[in-house]
């Protein structure tokens, strides 16, 4: 069946079954790896993408409830070659051992910054509780985040002109 | 003249009533006690096991707070009242009430100092208590960690802010009264009705109150909304498709979680876990009064409760699953609805796996038989999280996935999939209020595995 | 540069004759080494006198460093990414001694087609094995190079220095790398004596140069083997048996057949399979199958109720002693006597194993998170009877494994599933719960302590005895492989053996560090395995480092002295004080007051006591009604030797102390009498973000020209026994089962 889906805000139309969670197609059809299988239960977070700039686990988001919804993962934060605040922050916080988790982190921190760039310590614990880390990582993915919320605060600064041209 | 006179005679009739509901409604201050000794140890033992069966701790402990210190907002239609710290700091807690007090606050719903409590503190249940338990609850308390914190204060708008009206409430609605044991019931009935009806005070939640905010004395047990769920009716009415029996009811009370029911999870998680900590005994009396409360389901339910057990088990269940988590291929379905429970929830909910940490087979889901979608709505969207670190059922919400017409029409489908209920009428009007969060929910983690809940329970939704 | 499959030429035994050691790092060999992470090693001759790290292995420098006429760098490492940042580190290394721009190299790790074989990256050994081979094969390889120069220039090595990628003259003349390789010039043997760059001239080493592999983690590059794309590649699921003894007895493939993308239904015996175009098709094909699969299934577990007895139930095959000081103690006044448990507890990858294989040509080739990739290729080569020069193992990154996991056996499981479709490459992920159920878990254990005071408060007398399987059922074997295990023709695993080295298994960090008079360390070796063990980051280390460092502050307290102060009495190696000094200042030991129901605890190892040394300060806050313990802060002092990467070992310690923490306080392998019940993140809860201390420091001891250490599994015993000894300090009550959850908190503090 053909659905389309956009998808760091390009559409892409793809031959799928619709009960196919979206972790899925986005591996496999759109080719981005970003988003990772980790339980296929929504219990580990690995998978987390946003939709319409809400966290939700793609391992149990069938396509079919898609449609028409703005889909971000990772690889619409940023890229190697110019990261994106929240990419940014991990790289200088060297926030990853194995690192499978921290795509997940990532997007679900960036849903609660994208509200308040200002979260708390509190709060960004609080956002991050349904993702799993086993390598031990949190320390630095809390500093991480907290770091990404400085860096959105300050680009959104008046007088932060960079990226501001486009 | 005559005019002047019947003025002034109803003046004084006024001044007269004045000063006598002023009488009526004052109460002494008991002094402040010293330091309590050595508690005994065994009675300290006895008051922890009555303050999990009150609950206590549940109501009494803020999000993130320390235990007992209070407040936690209780919303009410009323406006809204702190909870008090009921640690034993000398200052802002109860540490210089004696025995007395703290028996009178109970009985009364009278603080030390004399002020009436308002009614969130269920005296009206309270009331019921022996001197004796109250004062292993006493005991108990004296010995927490006593903890220096003001709760912020209660939000409610004049006059409701002024306590002598709790006076005038407690005329229309409370009566002081002691437990009296029903000779032709047995022991555990009555023991089960002492704790459920006075400490335990179910009917907080489960019994609906009048405008005042009083419960409805003729509609005991009969369901209730509260903290945006829906408390069911646990009277003869319960919307479960299994009729509760004893033995069902005490392994729920006390475990969090039955095969046939589901698990424990919105306000009554945090009931469940702490009645994992107390005596069974006392937590099967309970169960032998709500249960002979409900009474007998009669040959017609039960005939009826087969065929939910059948159709329960008939669905992809497997005697011998190589994968835990199997569940049948799905099947297409031009209803989105359908298609969602397909592709979303029968992966858990249909894969054999035995509960707690598999899901329900919906057929057996009071949620989806009650009488209003409240509580599956709210399952849906918000899910179980996570306890922390202890085995306990997990189920991702589907706030952020789910839009309004999809989350309708998912309510539809199981309530036409799994239950033989006329289909609500309210789901459309309860998921926007639900979603738009004009309808607020109390969010707790489902920690239902026999241990004493961590004043975490309570939480915030996630993802 | 080799082909697929093309083995190279072993260089073992040409070592003979070759001149004196006079170096002051760790003359230990790769067997030596990994003595401990690898089944029934034998000790293998000594072949006198050792190459430095792995270069005793495999002694051409060609094997480690080459360079291209176009100056390319290209370093090799048996070693494997595993999310510890070795590459990096080996990198800083390699560009460091041989005067190049960290960039300028190319990688290439773990490989059997291509790189040395260096056995498994376990054991927290990566930097003494191949870091140190590595950094004497650059610092040779660089002064052949000014040698080539000095030559050619006409000048005196004395004159010559390296740098930037080429050796410079006084009067500013260059000769780049690539224009000095000739051929064979770098192919020959590394000389024994290597004249190491001073710490002090450090450009890269001893820095926290970030690490290489981050930015494509963080930007959704392809980064693990999950997210390998070969062309025309099909996805493949397992149906695994539902337990330990279950048999296939039928299934009916017909309908699997028919549903969309199923290419093909894969079996033989007990291994049952679909592969499929899409990874969703073969999920859903799984199931769909799995439902219509017979399984015999068999009561084999034992009850699960009461651990200490199912360990100690378990038939004692054989005595191993670990530690034995012959004396009569003496005055002995005050004895302290427990048995402590540490139950099965997972690796519990977040991402489950993954592998891809590809069968062309007769040659198989399998891109595997496997930590051991020669070992992997032999266990494979035999399951699937093909000569191993025909199997390649090139190892892809995974998520974090922490031990043998669920890798080798999804490599197994491509490997067949390749074989089975010749000329696509198949890619087999496990699903959450075969991970949870499938993996070798860490071995229960129980260990039982008697130790002794004298009059002066030292302790004069140590017994210790503990039960545990083998922690190591690692490849080689084809038994050692899951799928293996569930053929018609099954492998059957290999027998354990017990072996008393001095990197310890079951053992590791038994004998305390502590200076004793008179003691006994006894491994009573279970060989029954009713539960599929293997090794757990830190081995037993971590159930003996509890139990000892429990021990340690009873003692303590029975003698009256600061259990900081106590230990201190106890050791004479100078490092270990240091770190145990450092942490408790750093912590504030000596001035802060803990405030009522917190408590404070010191937890202590010098791991497999000659590797890294680390002490850890943990606060606890304990929760008394519910029993809920959480851990508030944690100091730590870590000495892993000379530093490469500081904020490397910061990481790792982090990470080790967090991970060890999670053990410590929730986790158990729940299991029937016939299943592994705990199969997912809800029956086998780990540490979340709610529960995360409010900071966690790590100082790092500066050991500039000591040998390094490692780093890894440095904190899993110590954090067991610091959050152990600072509960014991807020409750007055010690803690002896692992994990210290809430019901026993509970229980125990009465509250």
């Amino acid at each position: 069946m053909a659905v389309t889906l956009s998808v760091n805000g390009q559409s892409h139309t793809v031959e799928s079954e619709l009960d196919t969670p979206l972790l899925y197609v986005l591996r496999d059809d759109l080719g981005l790896n970003g988003a990772k299988y980790g339980c296929g239960l929504g219990q580990c977070g690995s998978c987390t993408v946003l939709v319409d700039g809400a966290p939700v686990f793609s391992c149990v988001t069938p396509i079919l409830l898609l449609e028409g919804r703005e889909i971000t993962t990772v690889e619409g934060l940023g890229t190697v070659d110019e990261p994106g605040p929240m990419q940014r922050a991990f790289i200088e916080e060297q926030a990853a051992q194995c690192g499978y988790c921290i795509p997940g982190m990532m997007m679900r921190a960036q849903a609660l910054l994208e509200r308040n760039p200002s979260a708390g310590d509190a709060e960004i614990r609080a956002a991050l509780e349904p993702n799993l880390c086993r390598c031990g990582t949190h320390m630095r993915i809390l500093k991480a985040v907290r770091r990404a919320g400085q860096l959105m605060q300050s680009a959104a600064a008046p007088g932060a002109s960079e990226g501001a041209a486009s | 003249m005559t005019a002047l006179r019947l003025f002034l005679a109803l003046l004084l009739v006024l001044v007269v009533g004045c000063i006598g509901f002023v009488a009526y409604g004052w109460r002494s201050e008991i002094d402040p006690v010293a330091r309590p000794g050595q508690p005994d140890p065994a009675l300290v033992q006895r008051g922890a096991q009555l303050a999990a069966i009150g609950n206590c701790n549940v109501c009494h402990t803020a999000p993130g707070g320390e235990p007992f210190a209070g407040g936690l907002a209780l919303p009410t239609p009323f406006g809204t009242i702190y909870s008090t710290n009921i640690t034993p700091d000398r200052e802002t807690g109860i540490g210089t009430w004696s025995a007395e007090a703290f028996i009178r606050s109970m009985r009364e719903g009278v603080d030390r100092e004399g002020n009436h409590l308002y009614p969130a503190f269920p005296y009206d249940h309270f009331t019921l208590v022996t001197d004796e338990d109250n004062r292993a609850l006493h005991a108990y308390l004296m010995t927490r960690e006593p903890v220096r914190y003001v709760p912020p204060p209660n939000e409610l708008p004049f006059p409701l802010d002024n306590r002598l009206l709790v006076a005038g409430w407690k005329l229309l609605f409370f009566d002081e009264a002691d437990h009296q044991p029903d000779s032709g019931q047995d022991e555990a009935w009555n023991r089960g009705r002492y704790l459920a009806e006075g400490l335990g005070h179910c009917g907080a939640c489960h019994t609906p109150r009048n405008r005042l905010g009083a419960e409805q004395e003729d509609r005991h047990f009969d369901g209730a909304e509260i903290e945006g769920w829906h408390a069911y009716a646990i009277d003869q009415t319960s919307a479960a498709p299994i009729p509760w029996n004893v033995d069902s009811l005490a392994d729920y009370l006390r475990r969090g979680w039955h095969a046939e029911h589901g698990v424990a999870r919105g306000p009554m998680a945090p009931v469940t876990a702490n009645l994992g900590s107390v005596d069974p005994a006392d937590v099967r009396a309970i169960a032998t009064y709500v249960a002979a409360t409900m009474g007998d389901p009669g040959p017609e339910r039960l005939a009826r409760a087969e065929q939910v057990r059948d159709a329960a088990s008939g669905t992809g269940r497997l005697a011998q699953s190589a994968d835990s988590l199997a569940v049948p291929a799905t099947a297409a379905s031009d209803d989105v609805g359908a298609a969602v429970y397909a592709s979303a929830c029968a992966i858990c909910h249909e894969s054999g796996r035995p509960l707690p940490f598999g899901g329900l087979d919906l057929h057996l889901s009071t949620a989806v038989n009650g009488p209003n979608p409240q509580n599956i709505i709210n399952v849906t969207l918000f899910g179980l999280p996570a306890s922390e670190g202890e085995a306990a059922p997990v189920m991702p919400g589907f706030a952020g996935t789910l839009s309004q017409q999809q989350l309708v029409a998912l309510m539809n489908h199981l309530r036409g999939s799994f239950s033989e209920q006329p289909a609500w009428t309210d789901v459309e009007e309860r998921v926007a209020r639900t979603l738009s969060g004009e309808q607020p929910v109390s969010i707790y983690t489902s920690d239902g595995m026999q241990h004493a809940p961590a004043t975490g329970m309570r939480t915030k939704p996630w993802p | 540069m080799t082909g697929l499959g093309i083995e190279r030429p072993t260089r073992r035994g040409l070592l003979a004759g070759s001149g004196a050691l006079i170096v002051s790092f760790s003359m230990l060999s790769r067997a030596f080494c990994q003595e401990g992470e690898v089944q029934n090693v034998g000790r293998e001759p000594e072949v006198a006198p050792e190459l430095p790290g792995s270069l005793s292995e495999d002694p051409i420098l060609d094997s480690w460093i080459r360079i291209d006429p176009d100056g390319g760098i290209t370093v090799f490492t048996g070693k494997a990414e595993l999310g510890q940042g070795v590459k990096t580190a080996i990198i800083q290394i390699a560009a460091e001694e041989l005067e190049v721009d960290p960039a300028a190299i190319e990688l290439v790790t773990a490989d059997t087609g291509r790189t040395p074989n260096e056995g498994f990256t376990a054991g927290s050994q990566s930097m003494q094995n191949s870091g140190t081979g590595i950094r004497h094969a650059a610092v040779q390889v660089r002064e052949i190079l000014i040698g080539q120069a000095a030559g050619r220039l006409q000048l005196g090595v004395d004159q010559l220095r390296a740098e930037a990628g080429a050796v410079v003259a006084p009067d500013g003349r260059r000769l780049p790398y690539g224009e000095l390789v000739e051929d064979q010039l770098l192919h020959i043997e590394a000389v024994p004596q290597t004249r190491l760059k001073p710490t002090d001239q450090f450009r890269i080493m001893g820095t926290s140069m970030p690490r290489v592999d981050i930015p494509a983690k963080v930007t959704g590059g392809p980064a693990y083997v999950q997210d390998m794309r070969l062309p025309r590649m099909l996805h493949a699921r397992i149906i695994r048996p539902p337990s330990y003894q279950a048999r296939l007895l039928e299934f009916d493939a017909a309908p699997v057949e028919q549903m969309p993308g199923v290419v093909s239904i894969v079996r033989d015996g007990s291994f049952l399979a679909v592969v499929a175009e899409k990874e969703f098709q073969a999920i859903k094909a799984m199931r769909a199958l799995s439902t219509r699969a017979r399984w015999q299934e068999e009561a084999s577990l034992p009850p699960s109720a009461d651990l200490p007895q199912l360990v100690r139930d378990i038939p004692v095959h054989e005595d191993g002693i670990v530690a034995e000081v012959l004396a009569a103690p003496v005055g002995v006044e005050k004895t302290y006597e427990a048995t402590f448990t540490r139950p099965y507890q997972i690796h519990g990858s977040i991402g489950p194993s993954c592998a891809v294989g590809l069968f062309e040509n007769g040659v198989m080739t399998v891109w595997t998170h496997t930590q051991g990739v020669y070992p992997d290729r032999k266990a494979i080569a035999e399951m699937l009877g093909m000569p191993p020069e025909q199997v390649r193992c090139i190892h892809t990154e995974g998520s974090g494994c922490y031990g043998h996991n669920a890798a080798d056996d999804a490599a197994a499981d491509a490997a067949l599933l390749a074989h089975a479709v010749p000329g696509r490459p198949v890619r087999v992920q496990w699903m959450r719960e075969q991970e949870h159920a499938w993996e070798p878990f860490g071995p229960a254990m129980v260990t039982h302590v008697r130790a002794g005071l004298n009059s002066s408060g030292r302790i004069a007398e140590w017994n210790y005895e503990l039960w545990s399987n083998t922690h190591t059922t690692r490849p080689g074997p084809a038994g050692a492989l899951l799928a293996a295990r569930h053929l018609a023709q099954p492998f059957p695993p290999q027998e354990p053996k017990l072996q008393i080295t001095p990197s310890g298994n079951g053992d590791r960090n038994a004998d305390p560090l502590y200076t004793i008079p008179s003691k006994r360390v006894v491994w009573h070796f279970l060989k029954d395995m009713p539960l599929r063990v293997s090794a757990l980051r830190a081995l037993g280390a971590y159930a003996n480092v509890f139990s000892v460092e429990s021990t340690m502050d009873e003692l303590a307290i029975m003698a009256g002295v600061d259990p900081v102060e106590f230990r201190l009495r106890h050791l004479d190696d100078p490092r270990a004080r240091d770190v145990i000094v450092k942490a408790a200042e750093q912590f504030g030991w000596a001035t802060t007051t803990m405030p009522p129901n917190h408590g404070r605890g010191i937890g202590f190892a010098r791991y497999k006591n000659h590797a890294a040394y680390l002490a850890l300060v943990v606060e606890v806050e304990v929760e008394r009604d519910s029993g809920r313990l959480r851990i508030v802060r944690a100091v730590a002092a870590i000495d892993s030797g000379e530093i490469v990467n500081p904020d490397g070992i910061r990481n790792q310690t982090e990470g080790g102390i967090l991970q060890a923490a999670s053990w410590t306080l929730y986790e158990a392998v729940s299991f029937d009498d016939t299943r592994i019940t705990s199969i997912d993140w809800s029956s086998y809860p780990i540490l979340r973000f709610g529960a995360v201390p409010d900071s966690i420091e790590v100082h790092i001891m500066d050991r500039p020209g000591e040998p390094f250490l490692g780093t890894a599994e440095a904190a899993q015993g110590p954090t067991a026994a610091a959050i152990g000894n600072a509960l014991r300090d807020a409750t007055g009550k010690r803690f002896t089962d692992l994990p210290l959850n809430r019901a026993r908190v509970k229980q125990l503090i009465g509250a």
